[in-house]
């Protein structure tokens, strides 16, 4: 039984999502489209006969077919069926917004002209109507020559006729129908050549020749539709056709043809026309709600303290609110790794499971009210179309380094977490924008280095007149500053390109879609936990085995021994110090078997990369614990200064190291070692988590390699500075 | 232009390889702008157009002449 595929495409802000949503119901299947992070939605309409199914998929919102995004590029090559595991659409429903009506008519024709099965729905027309424009649908079905209906997503009117629609089409499929090109009136010469390249491209790719017509138009004025490097995706055309079009394009600018613009305006000028014979106007033309709360959201000193209040919420929210959902999850999975544990026998493969596998995925679920968290408010921002000021108020400061003003959203999440920060740049458009955002995002200091300022604070910082707080402060600062350098750096090297020209709509507000904002919400954050999730668990599979092997069998029974003695020698019940000697000896032994293991031993092999920085072998092992998450950092010195492993103590940890001196009997942590290992933290790339997700985000390693070792060089020169610069002050 | 001014685009002095998404956008010799506002910050610029607002960067802004 074949099913039936209706694509669903119109311009951003259409109301494409809302009318999705209410056609498939809550049960879409969200997923990515094969080697790109373009979210693919998919659903079955409800209600469908079960004889006929119907699948509906959504692409992604869509000005032209001439893309400028990743996700303008899959929509169009959805419409030339140039998508492998895309099959081709037995109807198109081009989703148009009536109160802007010539622009999103722009797309709508160029995608009518494609000769699918087509249908228009015209969205919106209740916000039409109260800005007095009647649109006569019967007229612009006539003009457009496709059926057109009429429809208020939001409110469900129209559904049901769309719905009925669907359903009989799916019955009875419709024939494709032969569309005059009548939405261009093109320049003398201009049809001439357009037609020469039809023909041609007709007998190149005879299985594709319905398309022909328009492939040939936008071949002919899309300068980069026909580049062959596949950054625009696309068929490789042959040479020959290639200087076709180039020499056609050569003999209408003699001509005096501005090959690029010409069928633009001719399109323009016959979509006003259109505009002109269908709509009747009913009321002058008025302010509106939408532009009275502009007047408000965009001010000058209104607008930016509401962005401050707004922000200040969110990301107060992300740090504090998932704090207790976090906790929470800790607690589970330490209670699971301890019930296992118990009721397993003791050995090897209980210690892999409840300390490689289970808190190697509860270091991944952890990450989750954050993220959903984070994916709620963005979610909120986009659908009541505050996201698009968020922009235009942040551009300006974002341009200076280069960057959209779309960049400080992602910028600003990553201060809780880069995890949810880097997937939060797919609103970017610009593929070298993203790129930038997603390597510096990790600079920012996330909330797993807080352990890490804290511990070393307390160890290393005078603890009076307020340096505890600046010091801190100091960090934090310091990220941002690497961050925005950084961004400035690869902009102007590495991801030069053209400077990103702004083109941003600013759409009216609108009620956020509460149900559909929570399920976008569920989706992303299950697609993280899925994709990312595997790739963690590895790594701490692999960060377990090196914590734990080899295993001396001198020191065991070495501690069989010591504690056979201490057993010996206790009272029943034993006291109080007799019961923190025992304790002591298992922090000794945790201790010593880590110090023999692997990772202890590449800590002492990376001593002397580290001498230089003022650190030892056992801040070693604690650098290479933390490149599984960088808040390890603690739990692992506790147990290498034998203080017990959970990461409680920090104030017991704190006054160990204190006491911990270095080989002459100077103090190992001063301020300035304190510092400089700060230094470090800031700027290393110590989480497995954001290589797997920037792994995932760029769908390629290249770029979490590189992230990796740029952050750790750079992590490493600064720490460098730091320390020599300091000691040569007498610090 | 200053907030509130409406004029109609005479030509557009952006490359022409840069100014083809502003082209499809609507933004075209003829058409009737408004200058809405500027950002808080001062750049980038709403303006109106095909009863629709977009912002821009000052700098394409300035290379978009009205008459």
């Amino acid at each position: 039984m074949k099913t039936f595929t209706v694509v669903l495409t119109g311009n951003p802000n259409c109301g494409k999502t809302t009318l999705f949503n209410a056609l498939t119901g809550l049960r879409a299947r969200v997923g990515n489209y094969a080697g790109v992070t373009v979210e693919r939605k998919e659903g079955a309409l409800t209600g469908a006969d079960a004889l006929h199914p119907v699948t509906i998929l959504d692409l992604p919102g869509t000005y032209s077919l001439s893309p400028q995004s990743p996700d303008e590029q899959i929509a169009r090559d959805i419409l030339f069926q140039r998508v492998a595991d895309v099959p081709a659409p037995d109807l198109v429903v081009i989703v148009a917004d009536a109160s802007n009506l010539q622009r999103n008519l722009y797309f709508a024709t160029q995608v009518i002209e494609l000769g699918h099965p087509t249908l228009l729905v015209l969205n919106m027309i209740d916000v039409a109507r109260d800005q007095g424009h009647e649109i006569d649908t019967e007229a612009l079905s006539k003009a457009l020559g496709v059926p057109v209906i009429p429809m208020v997503a939001s409110e469900g009117e129209g559904l049901d006729v769309l719905r009925q629609t669907l359903r009989g089409q799916a019955k009875t499929p419709g024939t494709r129908h032969v569309i005059p090109r009548e939405f261009n009136e093109l320049p003398e010469g201009f049809g001439r050549e357009a037609q020469a390249i039809e023909t041609a491209l007709e007998g190149h790719f005879p299985h594709r020749s319905r398309l022909a017509a328009a492939e040939a138009l936008l071949l002919l004025s899309d300068e980069r539709a026909l580049s062959t490097d596949g950054s625009t995706g696309g068929p490789r055309y042959p040479e020959t056709l290639i200087q076709q079009v180039q020499s056609a394009r050569q003999r209408l600018e003699a001509a005096g043809v501005d090959w690029r613009s010409a069928a633009i305006e001719a399109r323009y000028a016959r979509l006003f026309a259109i505009e002109q014979h269908v709509t009747r106007e009913t009321a002058p033309p008025g302010e509106l709600l939408s532009d009275r709360i502009d007047r408000v959201v965009t001010h000058r000193v209104w607008g930016l303290l509401i962005f401050v209040a707004v922000m200040a919420l969110m990301f107060q929210s992300i740090f504090w609110l998932a704090q207790y959902p976090m906790d929470g999850i800790e607690a589970a999975v330490d209670a699971l790794a301890q019930w296992v544990g118990s009721s397993m026998p003791p050995g090897d493969l209980n210690d892999l499971i409840t300390r490689g596998a289970i808190s190697g995925v509860g270091s991944v679920v952890i990450f989750l009210p954050q993220i959903c968290l984070l994916f709620l408010f963005i979610g909120l921002l986009e659908d009541t179309g505050y996201m698009s000021r968020a922009a235009f108020l942040m551009d300006r400061l974002m341009s200076r380094v280069g960057l959209h003003g779309k960049s400080f959203i992602p910028m600003l999440s990553s201060f809780a977490c880069a995890i949810p920060g880097i997937m939060a740049t797919r609103t970017i458009e610009t593929r070298q924008d993203r790129l930038a955002t997603i390597l510096v995002a990790p600079l920012m200091s996330c909330s797993a280095r807080l352990p890490v300022y804290t511990v070393l604070i307390a160890a290393c910082i005078p603890q009076r007149n307020g340096w505890p707080g600046l010091t801190l402060l100091m960090m934090y600062l310091l990220g941002i500053a690497g961050a925005l350098g950084m961004a400035w750096i690869f902009k102007k090297t590495l991801l030069r390109g053209e400077p990103p020209m702004l083109i941003l709509e600013l759409p009216p507000y609108k009620r956020p879609m509460l149900g559909a904002v929570l399920r976008q919400m569920w989706d992303r954050s299950k697609l993280f936990l899925r994709r990312a999730g595997t790739v963690i668990l590895g790594i701490n599979i692999l960060l377990w085995f090196l914590a734990t092997y080899p295993r001396s069998s001198e020191v065991e029974e070495q501690f069989i021994q010591r504690r056979a003695q201490w057993k010996q020698s206790v009272s029943n019940p034993p006291t109080p110090a007799e019961t923190e000697t025992g304790l002591q000896l298992d922090h000794e032994e945790a201790g010593e078997k880590l110090r023999q293991s692997f990772a202890g031993r590449l800590g002492r092999a990376i001593e002397p990369t580290l001498k230089p920085l003022g650190f030892d072998w056992k801040i070693g092992i604690g650098i290479v614990t933390s490149f599984a998450a960088r808040e390890v950092f603690v739990s692992t010195l506790s147990v290498v200064y034998n203080v017990g492993g959970d990461g409680e103590n920090t104030a017991s940890l704190a006054e160990v190291m204190k006491s911990e001196r270095r080989a002459d009997g100077r103090a190992m942590y001063t301020p300035l070692t304190g510092i400089t290992l700060m230094v470090f933290y800031v700027f290393a790339m110590q989480c497995v988590s954001t290589v797997a997700v920037v792994r995932r985000e760029t769908n390629s390693w290249k770029w979490p390699i590189f992230q990796t070792v740029y952050m750790t060089s750079l992590a490493w020169i600064l720490a460098f500075l730091t320390y020599q610069i300091g000691t040569r002050l007498g610090f | 232009m200053t907030p509130g001014e409406r004029a109609v685009v005479a030509r557009i002095d952006i490359p022409p390889e840069q100014r083809g998404r502003l082209m499809e956008m609507g933004l075209l010799p003829g058409t009737p702008v408004e200058l809405v506002r500027f950002a808080p910050l001062g750049d980038p610029v709403e303006i109106k157009l095909r009863n629709y607002h977009l912002s821009l960067r000052k700098l394409e802004a300035e290379k978009i002449f009205v008459r």
